[in-house]
This record gives C-alpha cells, structure tokens and sequence, in this order.
C-alpha cells in the first residue's frame, strides 16, 4: 500500500465508531460567531429584536474569501456583540433565543443536470458552505479556479487520521449516497473528470458502503492508517504521485481535496437548498460519560452537548475542540460549536502527558516523522533563541502544524508552538518582501 | 462543571517515550556486554564499571549544582556515560584513574559544553583519549582473559589481537586464524581487550534490543561495521578479523549512535558511519595506532554539524 514518508501512529481511540449519528436535542439559545472560516468576518444582516426563521441568513459575506452566516433555530435575536469564539478570543457573535418552533426556511428541490457550474458555486456559497474538516476555507473559493489552471481530480477525503473521531465514519457509512451526490456536484462544478473518495483502512465497514454505492469512474482509495494521511498535500501524493509546490495550492496540480463532511453539505445545499446550519460532530474521551455522535445546530454550547452527553465523569483537564493532535484547547465550556468543530473531546487528569521540557538530545525522530520533509529540531531551535534569520532557511512556511514532531520528540520540547512563531515571522516576511516587488 | 480547564497548543497527547526511558533503554542494552566482562576479566572489571558510574552521577550532580544549572541527573544519561567509559577501558585499569575519567567526562567534555544535547564529543571517548594521552601505559595494559568469575587478577600482560597483528608478520596470525577455536574464543569475547568490547555477541545482543526499540537507527552501525568490512577486504586483510576485534561492535552500537554526538539527517547518518568505518581501517592498517575505532568517531563527532548542515531533506514541495 502506498503512502507517505514520515508519520506516526498514535493510539487510535476510536471509541465511537459503531455509534450511530443521533439528533441533538434542538437548543433554547444559540450564540453564532460571524467568524467561523478563514478570510473575512461576515457582516450581520439583522438587527437585535428581529424574528428569524431556522436557516435565514444572518451574516453575509461581503468579502472574496468569507462565507454567509445562517440561523440554526428559529427565534428572535437577542443580541449582537462581542463574545467568545472558539477559534478567536472574542468575535462579533449573533445571540438567538429559540421559540421551541423549529420553522424551516422554505426549500425546494433541484435537478443538477439544469445547473451550470456558475449556479453550483452561487448555491454553495449562498449555504455559508466553509470546509467542515477543521481549517474552515470557505468552498465557494475553494472552486473557483482561476481561469488557467485546470481541475481533473476531486478528492473526497474520508481519511479521518485524527485519534477518536468518528464523525466523518459515520457519514460515510450512513450518508453513503448523499456524499457521492456531493462528489458529482463538485465535479461539476469544477469540471473535473476523475472523482475519489480516501478512506483509511481502519474503516472497513465505510470502505464497503462506499464501495458498493460508487458510480461510474469515481474510484474509492484505501489508505494506510497513519497520521497525518488526511493532509491535503500527502493525500494528493499518495493517491497521485503530485506534490504540491511550496506556499501552493491543491489547485495549482489540478486536485480539489474536500472533506466527506463538505460534499454531505454541499449536496444538501445544491439539490435542496438547505443551508449549512447543522453538523454531525464526535463527543468524545474518558472524560464523557456517554461518547456519542451527534447532529448538532450550530451555535450550540459545548456545556449543552456534553450535558446531552451525561457530562463529565471524571476529573477533566482538557477540553478539545477537534482531535488530540491538532484541536483546539478550550478554556471555557460557554463556547458554541461551529461549522469546523469536528468533535468535542474531554481528556481526563490521569491523561496528562509527561511534559517534563529537557534539552533537546537530537535524536532525529522529529526529521524522521515529518510528513513535510522539515527539520523540527533545527527550527524549534531557533525559533526558540529568536534566531529568525537562521530558521527561515529551514522553511517554516510549508510546516502544516499536524504535530507528529511534538509527538514523538521524548525531551517534550513544544515544538508545534514554536515552530509556529518562526512560521509567522516567515509568512510576514514573505508577505512584505511580495509587497515591495510589487511595487516596484 | 465549575473547573479548571488547562489550555496549551496542540498536539494534546504525547509519546511514552522520554529521555529517561531511552537513556533506561541503552542502560538495559548494555548489561550483556557488561556480564560477559565481568565473566572474562574477573571481578575488578566490576569495580571499575561501578566506579565509573558513581563517580560519574555524584560529578554531574555536583558540576550542575556549582554552575547553578537545573539537575539532570535523574535522566540517567551519566549513568550510560559511565558504563560506556568503564567498557573502552582495559580491565586491570586502577580505580582511580578510572574515577578521574569519569569526572573529566561529566565536568569537562559534557557539562563545560552545555550539559546533554550540547557536547561535541562523545564524553565516554573523548574521556578515554584524555586517560591515554595521560596514563598511556596503565590505558594500554591488557590482562589475559579470567574465564572465572572470583578468581584473582592475573597480571601477566597480553597483548590485544590488535596489537599483535601491529607487532608482528601479518601472516603468523593468518595461521592461526584458520583454526576455528580462535573465531570462536574472538566473538565470545575471550581475548584481551577493554572491559565492554570484546565480547562481540554479547554487544549484538544489545544492539539488537536497541535496534528493536526503536531506540537507535540502523544506519549508524550497519554502515560503520559494512565499511570496515569492505574496506578490510580491499585492502587485503582479513574482514572478519578486523570487525571482531578492536571495539568496532562497541563503537558501531554504542558509541557513533549516540544522538547527541551524531547526525540527526538519514542521510548524514550514512556518512557518518561510512567515514566513521574507513577511518577506522586507515588508522589501524596505516596509523601509529593499533586500534582506531576512538580516535575515528571523535573525529567524525568533529564532522557531524557540517554534515546536518550539508544533507537537509528536500521539504516536500521544493
């Protein structure tokens, strides 16, 4: 089988994955960051005291890279202010106090064989579709490739490498056929010829639904189970020997990678309209007492879910927005769920890792796991002494943050975060140097 | 639910492993070799190993308590440092030269660089070309083998096969060497030689443990023991003579693996042990030197930044 160089295998964790997708009680009150994908905030579009329908746009983006904002329930608007996020500190968050109603937004239904590809893209965006994998690009840019570049493959990514999600294998495994509609409508959107759908090959059960349910070229892709295997660039490696360039994008080798949970949303939004107001997410980790996969509205508190949940069951020490090794830590439990939350994840005290810092005794196993070819330690190094000018040689820019060096390295050196810093100051760097050229 | 909640960058979970484990790992490697000493040389090889080991721990207690630095001792790599220095020493060697060996390893070559992670040298070799250099006559004495376990030290020199082969016609030996007893008596270890490195089966055993742990990357000692192999062949002398005697097995699995003092790259590995191995080969075959598995991995420690420098993977995308 092929794969990628580098790499680790975390405990997988997958608790959940025979738990089926359940509904979510409808929450009384929602608070809905208008900042929930990369690019520009969405601007409001009501005022407090208004009455709103459940999927009404509330937020509309007014910039190229922003995404529409919608309600998850019906009731009236509370307020407009300030409040935490949890991407962001604080963001400009839209309060709604629920009726109990539940009053949909009218829908119809599409065919998609009457749609040219400019409706797609005008439909996925009109939903607020952003990829629901965790970075939160919004779709409709994602699809837009410019004029001289041309897309021949679609990859749905299915791959879930992340510890104790689950979420995206319930999908496959119970939304089979609304993620291959999503496929096709991407396609087409796009006017890619060839269709994939990656799968890890942890997942037996969602590589036989999926299987059994493909049509014409669209190919399923059985990948090895290693971290981090769901990442674009080594996605598009293992299943098409293309490496995307350095500070590039999938599009600039002719691939758009979406996430199963994306297609599920772009369908819903192309053939019925529905914008994105809901998500399945994984809750998870010792710390629950009952781990479950859940639908939930947008907007929810994590307090409410892990509630629904049975709440905590032992003494918890981290609370995770997304999976072990990438997610969000949070600091406060009054923090809504948002389009990219694939899961909630409540680590318990006796989990706490050894995080005794030691110097670093270059053993190697950081250059030996990164997916990115980098070298870690060298950057950890600098980065930490404020050496700019020595680790931007070490291209900092291309380090996509999936942690496996900070992982395995046994001195626990934090070198996600500090790899980060010097990738910050590398971004600026190249940003500014970008400016002046053009200047000129 | 009103709790503190701990909040830091990701990734949230951790590997097992850490220093101290690793540097358990290599102490657990080691043991065979160190039983298979004590068995040939009798028990003063004992002596010195504890000697070493002790004096090593209480000097990089003390040196970072002088210096004012965070104690690291409890990541037990004096402790592997100790062993170490104790196996390339010869078994007769006297208690208190091999204690000032394991101060100059700790205080000088270790801590005076930066404590772990920061020396340029290997501290157990660079500690035993500083004894030699010093006690040239005690650090090249080599006692027959014992083959008892109490016994008492027989003080008749012998000569190591190295020597030997340095001293006299190369094809005397040759003779000998087709005689199948002395293969045998050369890979158990029966031969003089430094406490920890004759046993050539002892220290594969260990290796091997380390190389299943995951601890050590193969390419240091394969490439390092294939050269020296090779190398011997070209130049017409006996290859598996010249990989079982000397301390190649030693060097090659303990010593040039030691992360601090060698590449982190896989390529620069590959160089580091295919250099490591022909200086080896030119400085026995045409140094002043009997044996020069030591003096050619200081050597390359010398090389291993440059070497980083130079093999740096292609990141992905470049």
């Amino acid at each position: 089988m092929r794969t990628f160089s580098g790499g680790i295998h975390p405990p997988q964790s997958k608790n959940t994955k025979d738990k089926p997708i359940e509904k979510a009680d409808l929450p009384k009150k929602v608070v809905i960051p208008l900042q929930q994908h990369s690019g520009c905030q969405a601007e409001p579009v009501v005022s407090v005291g208004d009455m709103v329908k459940t999927g009404q746009k509330i937020g509309e983006a007014k910039a190229f890279i922003s995404a529409n904002i919608h309600s998850s329930i019906t009731g009236k608007i509370e307020s407009i202010k300030k409040g935490l996020s949890p991407i962001l500190r604080d963001g400009w968050c839209i309060t709604i106090e629920g009726d109990g109603t539940d009053e949909w937004v009218t829908s119809q239904k599409n065919d998609l064989d009457k749609l040219s590809p400019e409706e797609i893209r005008q439909k996925i965006k009109d939903a607020g579709i952003v990829g629901l994998g965790g970075a939160g690009f919004p779709t409709h840019v994602k699809l837009c490739p410019p004029c001289n570049t041309k897309v021949d493959t679609v990859i749905i990514n299915g791959a879930e490498c992340e510890s104790y999600l689950t979420c995206d294998n319930r999908l496959m495994i119970e939304r089979t056929n609304e993620i291959i509609e999503g496929l096709e409508i991407i396609k087409k959107a796009v006017g890619a010829k060839n269709g994939y759908i990656a799968i890890e090959d942890n997942k037996p059960k969602a590589i036989e639904k999926v299987k059994s349910a493909v049509k014409g070229s669209d190919k399923v892709f059985v990948l090895k189970t290693k971290y981090p295997q769901g990442a674009e660039k080594q996605l598009i490696k293992v299943i098409l020997s293309r490496e995307v360039p350095s500070c590039k994008l999938p599009l600039d080798v002719g691939v758009v990678v979406d996430n199963v949970g994306t297609a599920v949303a772009v369908r819903n939004a192309v053939l019925e309209n529905k914008p994105l107001v809901e998500r399945v997410i994984t809750v998870c980790g010792s710390g629950i007492s009952t781990e479950r996969n859940l639908l939930v509205r947008i907007g929810t508190s994590f307090k409410d879910i892990i509630d629904q949940c049975g709440g905590f069951k032992k003494d918890v020490w981290k609370v995770i927005m997304g999976g072990p090794m990438m997610g969000l830590s949070q600091f406060s439990l009054d923090i809504p769920v948002i389009k990219g939350t694939s899961g909630i994840l409540a680590m318990t005290l006796d989990e706490r890792p050894d995080l005794r810092e030691r110097n670093c005794i270059r053993c190697g196993r950081c250059v030996a796991v990164c997916p990115m070819h980098l070298m870690p330690n060298m950057l950890g190094l600098y980065s930490a002494r404020f050496m700019m000018n020595e680790g931007f040689k070490y291209n900092p820019e291309d380090c996509i943050e999936c942690g496996s060096c900070a992982y395995v390295c046994p001195a626990k050196i934090p070198l996600v975060q500090l790899i980060r810093f010097v990738k910050g100051k590398k971004l600026e760097h190249l940003r500014c140097k970008s400016e002046l050229l053009n200047r000129k | 639910m009103e709790q503190q909640l701990d909040v830091s960058v990701s990734p949230h979970i951790k590997d097992k492993a850490n220093v101290q484990k690793i540097m358990l790992d290599v102490i657990i490697a080691l043991i065979p070799a160190g039983i298979a000493g004590v068995y040939i040389f009798g028990i003063h090889s004992l002596y010195v190993i504890l000697t070493c080991v002790i004096m090593a721990v209480i000097s990089e207690w003390v040196i970072q308590k002088i210096v004012g630095v965070k104690n690291t001792v409890d990541d037990l790599s004096a402790v592997v440092t100790g062993i170490l220095l104790a196996y390339c020493l010869p078994p007769s060697i006297p208690l208190w030269i091999a204690g000032i060996g394991a101060v100059a390893a700790i205080v000088i070559v270790k801590n005076l660089f930066g404590g772990l992670g920061y020396n340029i040298f290997n501290p157990a070799l660079a500690s035993r070309a500083i004894l030699l250099a010093s006690w040239p006559a005690a650090m090249t004495y080599f006692i027959k083998p014992q083959m008892s376990f109490f016994g008492a030290i027989d003080t008749v020199a012998s000569a190591t096969p190295l020597t030997v082969i340095k001293g006299f016609a190369y094809k005397g030996l040759e003779t000998s060497l087709s005689n199948k007893e002395v293969w045998f008596n050369l890979i158990l270890g029966m031969r003089g030689g430094a406490i920890g490195e004759t046993s050539c089966l002892a220290i594969l055993l260990g290796g091997i443990y380390l190389l299943f742990r995951k601890v050590i990357d193969w390419r240091i000692p394969f490439t390092f023991i294939g050269t020296v192999l090779v190398m011997s062949f070209i130049l017409g002398r006996d290859p598996l003579f010249n990989i079982f005697t000397g301390g190649v097995f030693l060097g090659a699995f303990f010593m040039a693996t030691d992360y601090v003092t060698s590449p982190v790259t896989p390529l620069g590995r590959l160089i580091f042990g295919i250099f490591s191995g022909l200086l080896v080969v030119l400085i026995r075959f045409y140094g002043g030197y009997p044996e020069g598995v030591c003096y050619s991995i200081l050597i390359m420690n010398i090389m291993v930044p440059t070497i980083d420098k130079f093999t740096v993977p292609k990141t992905f995308g470049h």
